[in-house]
């Protein structure tokens, strides 16, 4: 095992060279680009053994990616807000085809207006894709998820494909010390891609084909819906052995931070997470009684552990990144989905740091304050409320 | 080596009868024999011959929507090359997966130089979803969404798109324009793009009976009068050299344009408009002055 110094983007180049993709397929955009550059470097020092296809747009890369995928090689391709809501179409068929492609993606605005910064939108809108979704809180964790998502999407009762989210600039740009493991052991871990499928000349087979409503569609459909619920399974599990064999423990679908007898938890994906264990830390010694959970897997969504988790507060406060126009937040709607008729506690919704606004310990602390109040009156004052909006004087 | 006495396309698709498409897949596949994977863009082609559970297909064969049949060749291209596999790779898209929205995942295949048979069966316009104007649809040809009426006499207003010599502007190995009534041509031409290395496309003519309007008995009579014409030229391009492409049939006594014309339903309403059809054959008088000596 190797320290280095590396940014978010350079931990993903990392997870993918130590995974041994066969084919990369890939197109520029920013903030994702430098992984594709350090890819790019891998392969042309020979350090890592992959075909790539500098491909002409993001939606040829994931399509390319499903070629390659079902021509039984191993893939991986990486990209970004726009680049990746242009992929939509590619998500939908990579997951219906039951490929598990790897992909990075960093989390970028989505434009009008232009924004580079990171906002979780882009990848959001990609939750019914029948992908999963991994959100990182550090670059660690952006390398460590990439070997973990091979083992769990390859597995043949799993097939499915996984993207692995860093917030832009705060993970992409940003270097911090990262263990990269030994190569032996991540060859050990992930293993020789084993195709459950492929086109073969020697056994010829059709895919893709057309289908009438009395065909099997709902039933493809089906087993799609069963291994994406295996896959919690194998999340959990496949955590553990990584504790094992690479000695850093993951929390399987979410991850808790001082719940135990918490008045107030907080629920978040991303970067924010670590900036609120910091406010945690500090309010607590105030003694005020604050918690979090911070959500690893949006896809598949920890419903069974939500429901434990509601029971150590007297509310939930949803901090979300992105906004769903029509009704609340993804991760608010999804929590509360999962949470009816499980609890009548109060659940708040929190919009905040949108186009890559600054989410700085003082408004979480503003949050933390005004959801310990409402825990304590048991009243929610605002279902849905965008914290910090210019000229609103209750975040200022 | 090629495998003219076994069938890799199985009848009992549902393409239409007089439909030239099976007769193009049908004959590339017995030139090119089983080594092979074929990627086949949205179209009639893959919703009449894949229908689940059966399909006619006898080799590997992968749809993966309609606008990037080019990118799903470049995937498997790579893929076969990362495990040092040696074999065919066909794609087969219509007009418009391939001119239109296809065009770009074309342009970057054949840009990145992947060792990849390209194979446009062109019938002019998007016959799958009801006979929409495509790029490829000809000057003068009704169509859904190029009606004829009093305000527009003429139905497609602009020229087809040359996409031959725009995808021999890409410096390709090896580009030709087919027509399976010209059997022998068609024949040494699939045969010499498979022997070709690196990115391969043929441009290859398809009536469609229910979009062209014509009688399904007189298939190949028409594709033939598309050529003797002079408004489908029949030549080869190598390496990109499209100064010195070569022409590979000539008629030695071109047909007025009007005959080609009259078989077919999607032309009935510019007959009656002289003024249009010399246009048409000014067209084709142009491109020959300009190209035939070549």
């Amino acid at each position: 095992m190797a320290k280095m110094i590396l940014t978010g983007n350079e931990s993903a180049a990392w997870g993918a060279r130590l995974s041994k993709p066969k084919v990369v397929a890939a197109y520029p955009i920013t903030p994702q680009t430098s992984i594709i550059e350090k890819i790019a470097e891998f392969i042309a020092n020979g350090e890592m053994d992959a075909r790539y296809i500098r491909v002409e747009s993001e939606h040829s890369a994931m399509a390319a990616c499903i070629a390659a995928e079902n021509t039984g090689v191993r893939t991986f391709t990486a990209t970004s807000a726009h680049g990746l809501t242009l992929m939509h179409e590619m998500l939908i068929w990579a997951s219906g085809a039951r490929l598990p492609i790897v992909m990075s993606v960093v989390n970028r605005a989505m434009a009008p207006p232009w924004s580079v910064w990171t906002d979780q939108l882009d990848s959001v809108a990609q939750r019914d894709t029948g992908w999963m979704q991994i959100y990182s809180e550090n670059n660690q964790e952006v390398l460590d998820s990439i070997i973990m998502a091979y083992r769990v999407g390859e597995k043949h009762n799993i097939l499915l494909p996984t993207m692995i989210m860093e917030d832009a600039f705060i993970l992409s740009h940003t270097a911090e010390a990262v263990d990269v493991p030994e190569q032996k052991l991540v060859d050990d871990f992930v293993g020789e891609f084993e195709p459950a499928f492929k086109l073969d000349p020697q056994d010829p087979g059709g895919f893709g084909s057309l289908i009438m409503p009395e065909g099997p569609y709902m039933e493809f459909r089906y087993k799609m819906a069963l291994a994406m619920d295996e896959a919690r399974k194998e999340i959990r599990k496949v955590t553990e052995e990584f504790a094992e064999v690479f000695g850093r423990k993951y929390p399987g679908l979410v991850e808790e931070y001082r719940t135990e007898d918490a008045d107030a938890i907080m629920v978040v994906m991303g970067t924010i997470a670590s900036t609120a264990k910091d406010v945690i830390d500090a309010l607590r010694e105030k003694g005020k009684k604050v918690g979090l959970a911070r959500i690893r897997y949006f896809r598949p969504f920890p419903y069974e552990e939500l429901r434990e988790i509601v029971k150590k507060a007297d509310m939930l406060g949803i901090v979300d990144r992105s906004y769903t126009f029509g009704y609340g937040a993804a991760l608010y709607t999804e929590t509360k989905g999962a949470l009816y008729g499980h609890t009548d506690k109060p659940i708040k919704n929190y919009v905040v740091g949108l186009g890559g606004r600054d989410i700085t310990p003082d408004v979480l602390v503003k949050i933390f304050d005004n959801m310990l109040k409402i825990a304590k009156d048991g009243v929610v004052d605002r279902e849905i409320e965008w914290v910090g909006l210019h000229g609103d004087e209750r975040w200022s | 080596m090629s495998y003219e006495n076994e069938e890799f396309f199985a009848p009992g698709h549902g393409m239409c009868a007089g439909c030239a498409a099976p007769i193009i897949v049908r004959w590339v596949l017995k030139m090119a024999g089983p080594n092979t994977i074929v990627v086949n863009a949205t179209g009639c082609l893959e919703v009449a011959t894949t229908a689940y559970p059966r399909t006619s297909w006898k080799v590997p064969w992968i749809h993966v929507a309609f606008e990037n049949a080019a990118a799903v060749a470049s995937g498997i291209e790579a893929a076969a090359r990362a495990k040092g596999e040696k074999l065919n790779i066909i794609a087969f898209g219509g007009d418009g997966g391939t001119v239109d929205i296809g065009f770009q995942a074309l342009s970057g295949m054949i840009e990145r130089g992947h060792n990849v048979l390209y194979v446009l069966y062109d019938n002019e316009a998007y016959m799958n979803t009801g006979i929409q104007r495509s790029g490829a649809t000809p000057y003068g040809a009704w169509t859904t969404t190029s009606q004829v009426g009093d305000a527009n006499p003429i139905g497609k207003l602009r020229p087809k798109k040359p996409i031959a010599r725009i995808v021999a502007a890409h410096n390709p190995t090896y580009v030709a324009t087919a027509n399976p009534a010209f059997f022998q041509d068609f024949k040494r031409k699939i045969e010499k793009a498979l022997s070709y290395e690196g990115p391969r496309f043929l441009h290859i003519l398809s009536s469609c009976t229910t979009g062209w309007r014509h009688d399904p008995s007189k298939t190949i009579k028409i594709l033939k009068l598309a050529t003797e014409t002079g408004l489908f030229p029949l030549y080869e391009i190598i390496d990109g050299d499209i100064e010195h492409m070569k022409i590979t049939y000539r008629p030695k006594e071109f047909k007025p344009v009007e005959e080609y014309l009259k078989m077919q339903g999607r032309f009935r309403h510019l007959l009656k408009h002289p003024e249009y059809v010399q246009k048409l054959q000014e067209d084709v008088n142009k491109w020959w002055e300009k190209y035939g000596k070549q």
